[in-house]
């Protein structure tokens, strides 16, 4: 079924202009849920309405439905701080980061919706020669593995990034960095709205303030969802609920390797524009961008704290900025706006968790932790493949939730740098 | 800043405190098999509200058990691992 929409151009913005806006359709429509659907996806966040869009676009799926306990992008999708890259290590990271970044740069046309994507280039800034070394085997790594990486000198890092303390006597002084050039920054939102709009428009019911509380068994196998708003019944049903996996898993009564904890991220008041490109240091783990509004948006590494509580806790707060300041001195001048956390689900070799779970009928896209804002396309690629077709993508196989059991980790914490 | 109590130390900064497991897991044996190993090393229930975890104090050095809840954060109490074994 498809549902009428408004398509979004400069000529519907005037005629609407000239006609009183009153022409535009609901973004998407909120639907009464059904008693049965032929796929449910829990979790109405970033990866799970992109499930739902591929599992109507790429397979032809006519009756499926998104369940989300809050509101569409409430969870981490609205929180995170945007940052888009694929600098990783190891090949099968690469693959499927950088398939997402490839996806992200077609996604405003493919979803008719500006999700305002820049490609404002990131740094990751090394301060020793150990770190430029470590450096220059990323670099090396991510050219074999066919993207897009260069090695910066100290005088390449101050030139794009001038406001940074480039003082030889700074504690962490300026040897140089990892450049991607496809880096950047979207609006998170658009993200979540342009999928559910585009889920919407292909038949999807994205059913909101609707919390799925335990799964309906068969026959050992999961054939639908209980939720507070009755039971839904469906033949497969795909888990996106990020720091909440270990919560409905116990549900379904398995285990993951999953410790939930508290990511924070703070941003400053509006200034003019300052700093044009994603600055990341390896010395402080603090990293930052500027937004359109010209807020410095910036975070740092996780809470220490195992935790479900979305707030951050105030030592780890202290870290981050105190990183900020001697990353940019003139920062130390800015009153923080707002400060907020979310719960994001932290696995021991930092990547994703994508494949069938314990319990047929149910399938995962869980575990991307700090990082899953940059792979929204490709997780629900992946995941809507898996529960269309049954069986792996090439691309999420090395990412099965078997990798625990046979010990082939993919171990990015060390390999890529990342700050967490 | 919240305080958290080490049984040798008392009340301290939770800066000098780290997480350390699950508590209540059982290392395996030679002749466990592959899905004993990953079940001890790697999975765990990660609950919503009660807790019981084994922590350390940075300060100190020693490991202990602490019951708290990980929605609100509140501590419920916290005691020395020998004790447990004791009983
Ligand atoms: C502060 C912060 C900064 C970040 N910065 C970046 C960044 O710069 N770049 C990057 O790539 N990533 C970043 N991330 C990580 C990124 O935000 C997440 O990995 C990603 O958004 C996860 O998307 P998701 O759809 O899996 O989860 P979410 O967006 O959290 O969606 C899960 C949804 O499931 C719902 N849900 C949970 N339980 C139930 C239930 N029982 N029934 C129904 N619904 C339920 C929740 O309400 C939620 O809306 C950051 C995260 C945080 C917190
Ligand atoms: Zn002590």
């Amino acid at each position: 079924m498809i549902r009428r929409r408004s398509h979004y151009s400069a000529f519907t913005l005037f005629k609407e202009g000239l006609l009183g806006q009153v022409g535009w359709q609901p973004t998407w429509a909120s639907p009464e849920p059904k008693p049965a659907y032929d796929a449910i996806v829990v979790g109405g966040g970033g990866h799970g309405l992109a499930t739902a869009y591929y599992l109507a676009k790429n397979h032809g799926l006519p009756n499926v439905a998104v369940i989300e306990k809050g509101w569409l992008g409430g969870g981490n999708t609205g929180r995170n701080t945007t940052v888009v890259r694929s600098n990783y290590f190891y090949p099968e990271s690469v693959a499927l980061y950088d398939f997402a970044l490839r996806l992200y740069e077609g996604l405003s046309r493919e979803l008719n919706y500006n999700i305002m994507l820049s490609q404002r280039g990131m740094v990751v800034v090394a301060h020793s020669e150990f770190e430029m070394e470590i450096s220059a085997r990323l670099v090396n790594a991510m050219q074999i593995n066919g993207v897009d990486a260069e090695l910066f000198s100290r005088e390449q890092v101050i030139e794009i990034a001038p406001a940074m303390n480039a003082r030889p006597d700074a504690r962490y002084p300026i040897f140089g960095g990892v450049w991607q050039s496809r880096a950047g920054v979207a609006r998170h939102d658009a993200v979540a709205w342009g999928y559910a709009r585009g889920a919407s428009h292909l038949g999807v019911d994205i059913i909101q303030n609707c919390e799925v509380l335990d799964f309906i068994f068969e026959a050992g196998r999961c054939c639908g969802v209980v939720t507070s708003l009755g039971e839904i019944r469906a033949g497969r049903v795909g888990l996106a609920v990020a720091g909440h996996s270990s919560v409905l898993a116990a549900k379904a009564g398995f285990q993951l390797p999953i410790q939930s904890y508290a990511l924070q991220a703070m941003v400053s008041e509006p200034v003019k524009p300052v700093l044009d490109t994603v600055v990341l240091s390896l010395g402080t783990g603090t990293y930052v961008s500027q937004s359109d509004k010209g807020e410095l948006v910036f975070g740092g590494g996780l809470d220490r704290i195992p935790s479900y509580a979305q707030r951050g806790n105030p030592p780890l707060q202290e870290q981050v900025i105190s990183g900020l300041v001697e990353m940019f001195p003139a920062f130390g001048q800015l009153k923080l706006l707002r400060q907020w956390a979310g719960i994001v689900d932290i696995v021991p070799d930092s990547s994703p968790i994508i494949g069938p779970s314990p319990l047929p009928g149910l399938y995962l896209n869980c575990g991307w932790g700090t990082g899953g804002f940059k792979a929204i396309p490709a997780g629900g690629w992946l995941l809507a493949h898996l529960m269309a077709i049954g069986s792996h993508h090439e691309i999420s196989r090395p990412f099965d939730l078997g990798r625990f059991t046979s010990g082939r980790l993919i171990d990015e914490a060390a390999g890529s740098g990342i700050a967490h | 800043m919240q305080l958290i109590s080490c049984p040798f130390c008392g009340l301290r900064d939770e800066t000098e405190f780290r997480f350390g497991a699950e508590a209540g897991k059982r290392r395996g044996t030679a002749s466990s098999s592959a899905e004993e190993w990953a079940n001890y090393l790697y999975f765990q229930g990660n609950p919503k509200g009660q807790t019981r975890e084994i922590w350390v104090h940075l300060a100190c050095g020693e490991f202990f058990m602490l019951e708290r809840d990980s929605m609100t954060h509140e501590i419920h109490q916290s005691y020395c691992i020998r004790k447990e074994d004791q009983k």
